[in-house]
């Protein structure tokens, strides 16, 4: 009891000091708390605005993934973090008989006699080839000239070559996860492959013959998700340039166009070509697609990857958090074949309303619908039919190779009794270059890239651009015709 | 480094083909593209252009091809700088890698055909017309800034060439 009520007693003044102490620990305690609060709330403000109004510093800092271009980038520079820009390490480089001219004068201002490696330089003479005249000749002896004195391996005249973008793929100079680029727009097409290929300048490809080096704004990426099934008569073509028609042909500026998606996944390596292809026509800096077993199908074919790994497919991926700059989700079971009227590509319109055009001219090839499965489309179109009279079809392998694929499978025969005219492989028409150049008023249907004022001959001529079955329909009607009106 | 001279107005998309056609470029030699410039869209753009001119554009200047013949060309043409709402890439690299001064602002449609303009390059500030309305250019990331200032990408190489070799 003393015990208890000694403790009694002195309960009462120890439990008012005690009070005060709660009362000050309390206060005090709030303050902290606010305090840290106070730091924390806008700690985490500042994160918020930091990252969420510039997604790009969230990769930057690898809170959140890379995408493809964002890895390959990285990886090839000397960097631990990505920046705005990289100077990176080039895999493969290579330019044509129009760009390489200017390359090579460049070079020359290095002061260098070799290059980096004379294994990743090349030069593909594919424009202005079969030499259309005596400037364009020497242009060639020029490119030939100089990789012959710097021992450059890869020097390719036309007939060990063909258009560059379906070439070099054709032989394997290009592995997923490369950082590859050309002096020439469409270098673009090898992000089929799940390369970072860029276009890029004759200087740039001079710099980069020299040290090996290049540098790069690093990209943001736009989604392009494809859902649906392709109905019969649309191609790859239709879907980059419905893309085109709904972005514009600066939807893209400076951006990454990857395709991707269902119908992207069905879609064999020649139409992934032809949609990267043509990404530079909505200003992208490339397009791109995640490599799969179809990818390694088509290298194990090539002659300098037969051996190549399937494991290294895996690696070449977006992280599952990358950040994209915009998703584009669109089902195209519904899509009808498409157009391109004059003078932008972006100016896209469906097939059905472009009837009432009428042609000159038909153009079947370039490095955007050249290759095999082009052929085969225009073939079974083309089949015991006749184009119209008074109209020039022209038809471009884009490669010898291809030429004899056709050839062995029956379809050179059959354009030939078609009416058409067998092109050796070139760009040839495809810019204004020589092979089917267009005169004063005259209208070409081609199913090359661009529609530019002037860009197959005269600036008073008009080009549409499509995809084979459209091209070859087209020309047994004599106007802009849909596949199903032929067959 | 100041540059004066008349704003010779274009619009939206002017693409490489315009600026050089694709049949000229068997040549490398600035004075002959400059000779051929803009001529499928405006023939008579080279008579008009005097030395010093510059090129006011819309969106996505230089789309289209690689091709540096492109650049060189309205170097050729006696065309002192280009400005622009926005660049396709590949002209926009070309452009500092050989040299060409090109500016991008935003304002640029507002810039009248005809008026006489004077550029601070460094600055990014442009003054058109008498009335001296002032526009504002996009500053270059440094990365670029050094390129330019070099004189170009060959420069810019031999000079990291040069600095390597001092370092070793």
């Amino acid at each position: 009891m003393e015990a208890e009520g000694g403790l009694g007693v002195g309960r009462n003044p120890k439990s008012q000091t005690q009070k005060r102490e709660i009362w000050i620990i309390l206060i005090f305690g709030f303050w902290i708390l606010s305090l840290f609060g106070n730091i924390c709330s806008i700690w985490i403000l500042d994160f918020l605005s930091f990252y969420i109004i510039n997604p790009q510093n969230l990769r930057k800092n690898r809170i959140m993934g890379l995408t493809l271009v964002e890895k390959i980038l990285l990886k090839h520079s000397a960097e631990k973090k990505l920046s705005d820009f990289v100077y990176a390490a080039v895999d493969f480089c290579f330019s044509n008989d129009i760009t390489g001219p200017i390359a090579v004068k460049e070079f020359n201002r290095i002061g260098k006699n070799r290059v980096f490696n004379t294994d990743k330089v090349s030069f593909v003479c594919d424009h202005f080839t079969p030499a259309r005249d005596l400037k364009t000749a020497n242009n060639v002896v020029l490119l030939r000239e100089f990789s012959k004195r710097l021992k450059i391996k890869h020097f390719f005249d036309i007939n060990h070559c063909g258009i560059e973008h379906a070439f070099l793929p054709e032989k394997g100079f290009i592995r997923p996860g490369d950082l590859v680029i050309g002096a020439d727009s469409h270098t673009c097409t090898h992000g089929a492959i799940g390369a970072a290929s860029f276009g890029v300048g004759s200087t740039d490809l001079a710099a980069a013959m020299a040290v090996g080096k290049c540098w790069f704004r690093v990209p943001k990426t736009i989604k392009f998700v494809y859902k649906g099934k392709l109905s019969k008569w649309v191609s790859a073509k239709d879907l980059i340039l419905y893309a085109i028609g709904r972005i514009g042909v600066d939807g893209a500026l400076y951006k990454v166009m990857e395709f991707s998606g269902e119908v992207i996944k069905r879609m064999g390596m020649d139409g992934r070509f032809t949609m990267c292809n043509m990404a530079v026509e909505a200003g992208a800096k490339t397009g791109i697609i995640e490599p799969d077993n179809k990818t390694f199908q088509y290298l194990k074919k090539t002659e300098r990857l037969k051996n190549y790994n399937p494991k290294n497919i895996k690696k070449y991926k977006n992280d599952s958090s990358a950040v994209y700059d915009r998703v584009y989700e669109w089902d195209i079971s519904n899509l009808e074949p498409q157009v391109s009227c004059p003078h932008l590509p972006g100016n896209t319109k469906p097939v059905s309303r472009m009837r009432k055009v009428k042609l000159d001219q038909v153009v079947i090839g370039s490095c955007t619908n050249g290759r095999i499965s082009d052929l085969e489309e225009a073939a079974g179109i083309l089949k015991d039919k006749k184009v119209k009279s008074n109209l020039r079809v022209i038809i471009i392998p884009a490669t010898p190779l291809i030429y004899k694929q056709a050839l062995d499978r029956g379809w050179i025969d059959i354009f030939v009794k078609a009416g058409c005219i067998v092109s050796p492989p070139t760009c040839g028409p495809c810019l204004g270059g020589h092979g089917g150049i267009l005169g004063k008023g005259e209208t070409a249907l081609s199913t090359t890239n661009r529609n530019f004022i002037g860009r197959m001959g005269s600036p008073d001529s008009f080009v549409y651009l499509s995809s084979p079955k459209v091209a070859a329909a087209s020309a047994v009607k004599g106007r802009i015709a849909h596949p199903g009106e032929v067959l | 480094m100041i540059i004066k001279g008349k704003a010779h107005k274009f619009g939206d998309d002017i693409n490489t083909d315009d600026i050089i056609a694709a049949k000229y470029l068997d040549s490398q030699d600035p004075g002959f593209l400059g000779s051929k410039c803009m001529e499928n869209i405006d023939p008579l753009f080279v008579q008009r252009v005097k030395k010093g001119g510059i090129i006011v554009a819309g969106r996505n200047f230089g789309c289209g091809s690689s091709r540096e013949h492109a650049p060189v060309s309205i170097k050729g043409a006696g065309i002192s700088l280009v400005i622009a709402e926005s660049f396709a890439r590949i002209f926009y690299r070309n452009s500092i890698n050989i040299g060409l001064p090109i500016l991008v602002c935003r304002e640029a449609g507002r810039i009248k055909d005809g008026q006489q303009l004077t550029v601070n390059l460094k600055e990014g500030k442009i003054l058109a017309g008498d009335k001296g309305k002032k526009f504002f250019s996009e500053k270059f990331p440094q990365f670029l800034r050094d390129i330019i200032e070099s004189g170009g990408l060959i420069d810019w190489v031999k000079k990291q060439a040069s600095l390597r070799n001092r370092g070793e």
